[in-house]
């Protein structure tokens, strides 16, 4: 086995390059001066004209403003329903319709955005003539199209979750009297809160970013800051879009470091205190 | 209106919130509907009930229209195709107009068909190179330190987080014919001319294995994670040469995680529309592309639902298969 060691680390080195390389050169090249973008002018640069270019340009600004917000509610609404439909898959047992909604909670995972972008706006115009909503197309349509997608991905998230503990707490609670409503905050919420943060971190990453689905459902006032990019590289590169990747990839990496380690740090603290408990009652 | 006398607060466990709406409804003289939630509503119903009834909304109404819109005409008006059944003569005669014509259309067109199997050929390829690549950094995860392996995990991970869309633009950046990757090689002197690397079939390869690299390495981490050490153990003490153990063991074992990472790679990769329009070829489209096309271009809505019907078809084996996995993953987990 040790005589591979060198193979495997060879291909981690080299997929790792692979995913790294084309941020760090975006990174890189939005400190550039040249409008040639890739041609590093070393005259001028390193510079901040790009990022001033972009927080002067009102247009990225308000998309993504509108993002941000399409995003928070997106995670939201996702979460809340992700989490029933995670809660109904693993501890309600059989009921009637529970194949049917286990299938409609793992389509979205891999459906083509096309074709989720298009059966949407087909509804939403349907809708529209037949009850007069939604009138126009625009947060609220893409909102819903989002909620629809990033649901799926939460009731995976909270699934498996679900799935890792027994429900042999939940049962003591219930045959000791409490209620399911205060079951399921007080012991079942707290033990799954990791996941739904996660969940809501996937929630908002996916909404923030699509631009196919939003282009199918969006009206002309609903412009997102992915569709802004999308139809910006179209027409090549553009230094301050490379500016704008470098703070969303700082933003990003920040809030994955500090989440992943407060994760762990929770996942230690129940460990810890599942022992006392343990140790006690023994 | 006042409670009809006799009617019992709704007793049990999670009806206390249930109970409120109940009132509302009797407040308003829904008589009917107050005692329909009261016989039949529970808190676990209600559970069920509302991220079934919004997935059955917004996932399942959606296909049955774009099923209903892809049998009609088009037509000048808005929205531009004719419905499928119409009143005329002032509702005297019911006239259906159920029209194949778009599938004929599709299915004769060489525009479609090439499209289609271009779409399929570009999806395989990079699903292929997504588990070439894939497959050794799974298992080198999997087998270092734990401290080592949550931190490569991470950095796995990381990119997903970031921007899809950006990460495909920052290939053009470093594909172009004045990209990165010309410019050193032509100072490094390994080349005398730029090479012409974007807008090719091997951007789009290169664009989707990138983008969706995570989606192959995750399950395969969580299946290759898993085997029993001691097999390979017991395989070398027998004799056999690590790479004889690995095809003999290994593999074998981890079908699961790698039929998982290629359908979360291929799925999505047929109907990929952002990396093919950023990377691709202009004279060979895909078929997400093409949909787009004949929905926003030319407006024809019902070529276009033909289309989405038909790549469905196509994927529906795959998407079964997906399911299939993930039913047995969860089963997995719960024991």
């Amino acid at each position: 086995m040790k005589t591979r060691g060198w193979f495997r680390n060879g291909a981690l080195a080299f997929g790792l390059a692979f995913l790294y390389i084309p941020i760090l050169s975006m990174v890189f090249f939005s400190f550039n001066n040249s409008r040639l973008v890739t041609v590093w002018d070393a005259a001028n640069s390193p510079t901040l004209l790009w990022y001033r270019k972009l927080f002067a340009n009102g247009q990225i600004l308000d998309a993504a403003l509108l993002s941000l917000q399409i995003a928070a509610m997106t995670a939201t609404g996702a979460v809340i329903l992700g989490t029933l439909a995670g809660l109904a898959l693993v501890r309600f047992g059989p009921f009637r319709g529970r194949a049917m909604l286990s299938t409609m909670t793992t389509a979205p995972l891999v459906m083509p955005e096309v074709i989720t972008g298009l059966s949407l706006l087909l509804l939403f115009v349907a809708l529209e003539q037949l009850t007069g909503w939604p009138a126009g197309r625009g947060v609220a349509t893409i909102t819903i199209a989002h909620i629809t997608f990033a649901m799926a991905y939460v009731t995976v998230v909270v699934q498996s979750r679900l799935a890792g503990f027994d429900d042999s707490l939940e049962e003591a609670a219930l045959d000791l009297g409490a209620k399911p409503a205060k079951v399921f905050f007080r012991i079942t919420l707290p033990l799954i809160t990791p996941a739904l943060v996660s969940g809501w971190l996937l929630a908002f990453t996916l909404s923030w970013d699509d631009v196919v689905i939003s282009q199918f459902v969006s009206g002309p006032n609903s412009t997102t800051l992915p569709m802004v990019i999308f139809s910006k590289a179209r027409l090549g590169v553009s230094p301050d879009i490379n500016a704008l990747a470098t703070i969303l990839v700082l933003i990003v990496a920040t809030g994955v470091v500090l989440s992943t380690i407060w994760m762990k740090r929770q996942e230690r603290r129940r460990l810890l205190e599942e022992q006392m408990a343990r140790s006690d009652g023994g | 209106m006042a409670p009809t006398p006799g009617n019992r607060v709704p007793q049990g466990l999670a009806n206390d919130r249930l109970g409120l709406l109940y009132a509302l409804l009797q407040q308003f003289g829904l008589q009917r509907w107050s005692q329909y939630v009261r016989q039949h509503w529970s808190g676990q119903r209600l559970v069920i009930a509302i991220p079934w009834v919004w997935l059955f909304l917004f996932f399942v109404v959606p296909f049955l229209i774009v099923f209903k819109i892809s049998f009609s005409e088009i037509r000048l008006a808005m929205p531009p195709y004719a419905p499928l059944f119409e009143w005329l003569e002032e509702g005297k005669r019911l006239v259906t107009t159920l029209n194949l014509g778009n599938y004929a259309f599709i299915l004769s067109d060489n525009l479609y068909i090439s499209t289609f199997a271009y779409s399929l050929k570009v999806a395989a390829v990079s699903t292929l190179l997504c588990l070439l690549i894939g497959y050794p950094m799974a298992y080198a995860i999997a087998r270092s330190t734990p401290t080592a392996r949550s931190l490569f995990l991470m950095l796995i991970i990381l990119p997903f987080w970031t921007s899809f869309l950006l990460r495909v633009y920052a290939w053009v950046g470093l594909l172009k014919t004045d990209g990165v990757i010309n410019n050193t090689l032509l100072a490094v002197g390994l080349i005398d001319a730029p090479l012409t690397l974007l807008y090719t079939d091997l951007a789009v390869y290169i664009g989707i294995v990138y983008s969706y690299l995570p989606f192959m390495i995750l399950p395969l981490y969580a299946n290759l994670e898993k085997h029993d050490l001691t097999l390979l153990e017991a395989a070398a003490d027998l004799g056999a040469r690590p790479f004889k153990a690995f095809l003999r063991i290994t593999l074998p074992l981890s079908v699961p995680g790698i039929v998982a990472g290629c359908l979360l790679v291929f799925i999505p990769a047929v109907g990929e529309f952002v990396i093919p329009s950023l990377l691709g070829r202009a004279d060979q489209l895909m078929i997400g592309r093409i949909l787009s096309d004949e929905f926003f271009a030319n407006r024809d809505w019902p070529v276009a639902s033909a289309v989405a019907i038909v790549m469905l078809l196509a994927l529906l084996l795959p998407i079964m298969l997906f399911q299939r996995y993930q039913r047995l993953e969860l089963e997995a987990a719960k024991r």
